[in-house]
């Protein structure tokens, strides 16, 4: 029995479906669209998350933040907590697609399609993130980095949702998200950089650099990050970060770009994500989105 | 497998039984005869199905028809009150933001939400609030035009 669709409005209700083989469904902005561009054909049964009222909402905790599965973008864009203390997931979550897609989408859903291009992924990565995850058989907590396991791969089980996303907050950090775009609106990452910095008087005390588009999945170069910490976080440092993210990316060629300008562009986008954190580890203003405001910036 | 639900367009309400598969746009069109709306690209590039659920743009051909059940859907149709043309309309009228037309209905929703969360765009916020609709006559000129005649001319209103 095929095309069945359900759209409970509790979490368990959800589980009991996806554990008899339907897929989740929020926005639709990946499943629903990729249908429509003949990518995969919609699965046969639905479940849609997008009543769940459980799944939705940013909240502060002892530790950072929780945020609901299906919050959407807009909702993190424009959220003042985000903004001041985790600046870098209201650039990325600012320039997703366009108004529509960032009202529909969700940021369980960006998770969850697990594209090496996300824009929520790199800032995630870079503050520690964790996913909740549940199904009928219970519930477990997956660090962010074990989530990705190849492109649009996830460590995720069929009948698994993701429900939460824990984001630990970094006391004073400054952080920025930058990515290289051909336009400014209704784009995917060329290729893009985040950079999470602490600073100690004059120094960088702590560093978390992420890549996006530039290896099968989001991922942090601890090589860079190390780089970066006890270095005044200055141009040149900046600049040698940026060199080391760009010799340790794998990037591919394909239609947006080929492998060479996306390596050769890595230590651009790098060496602007960590100015730009650094300059708002200082208290400077950099306006969001990041990549507006540091467009043409050396 | 077909659900019966209610979708409520423009203040109508429509009962319809419907597949999962299906689409907004291709209900709105096929169902319920509200033709605004415009089958572009089909996978939510070009805006030409914009539509507004509960408020928010939407591309209802890349949106599921029965997750719209029971919310308010604002289609191109629901603009005007009688013959008496939205100011968006009428501004796209009087400042040549129409040119072949197929873009024009996804264009005064996406400006219709604008407008509502951000009553006096600059003309960037006005290029960011349009940018997930497409103009392939480029008369963009004449549409951002348009929408800052119609933001003063709602703003005087007030």
């Amino acid at each position: 029995m095929g095309g069945r669709f359900t759209s409970p409005t509790t979490l368990d209700d959800a589980l009991v479906a996806t554990a008899d083989g339907h897929r989740p469904v929020a926005g639709g902005t990946d499943l629903v669209v990729g249908t429509r561009q003949g990518k995969w054909s919609l699965p046969e049964d639905l479940v849609a998350l997008d009543r769940i009222a459980e799944l939705r909402g940013i909240a502060e905790t002892a530790d950072g933040l929780r945020i609901g599965a299906t919050t959407s973008h807009a909702d993190l864009a424009g959220h003042r907590a985000i903004h001041e203390r985790w600046t870098a997931i209201a650039d990325a979550a600012s320039i997703i697609g366009s108004p529509s897609t960032r009202h529909i989408g969700t940021l369980g859903g960006n998770l969850a399609n697990a594209s090496p291009a996300a824009e929520t992924s790199g800032p995630l990565l870079c503050f520690g993130a964790h996913v909740q995850v549940r199904s009928t058989a219970g519930s477990r907590r997956i660090a962010l980095v074990d989530l990705f396991t190849g492109p649009g791969r996830t460590a995720l089980q069929p009948d698994e949702l993701i429900v939460a996303v824990e984001v630990p907050e970094l006391a004073g950090a400054g952080s920025c998200y930058v990515r290289l775009e051909f336009r400014q609106q209704m784009e995917i990452a060329v290729v893009g950089a985040t950079a999470v910095v602490t600073l100690e008087g004059a120094l960088v005390r702590d560093a978390r650099i992420a890549i996006t588009a530039l290896a099968p999945t989001v991922r942090r170069i601890t090589g860079a990050e190390s780089f970066l910490v006890g270095t005044d976080g200055g141009p040149e440092a900046a600049a040698e970060a940026g060199r080391l993210a760009a010799e340790a990316a794998t990037p591919i060629s394909d239609v947006r770009a080929s492998l060479e300008y996306r390596r050769a562009m890595a230590a651009v986008v790098v060496r602007r994500a960590v100015n730009g954190a650094i300059a708002r580890a200082l208290g400077e203003e950099v306006g969001i989105p990041a990549s507006a405001s540091l467009f043409g910036a050396r | 497998m077909r659900y019966p639900v209610t979708l409520h367009v423009n203040g109508t309400s429509y009962p319809v039984e419907l597949e999962a598969g299906r689409t907004l746009l291709s209900v709105l069109r096929g169902e319920l005869g509200l033709t605004g709306s415009k089958e572009g690209c089909d996978d939510s590039e070009c805006g030409a199905c914009m539509v507004l659920l509960d408020g928010q743009p939407v591309n209802s051909c890349s949106y599921l028809a029965l997750q719209a059940a029971d919310r308010q859907i604002t289609t191109v149709e629901g603009l005007a009150s009688g013959t008496e043309l939205h100011p968006l309309q009428q501004a796209f009228l009087e400042h040549g933001g129409v040119q072949c037309g197929f873009c024009t209905p996804g264009m005064l929703i996406s400006a219709t939400a604008l407008l509502t969360s951000n009553p006096d765009p600059t003309e960037d916020e006005i290029r960011a609030g349009l940018s997930g609709n497409l103009c392939r006559c480029t008369g963009y000129v004449g549409i951002v035009a348009a929408v800052q005649a119609a933001a003063a001319e709602l703003a005087g209103a007030d």
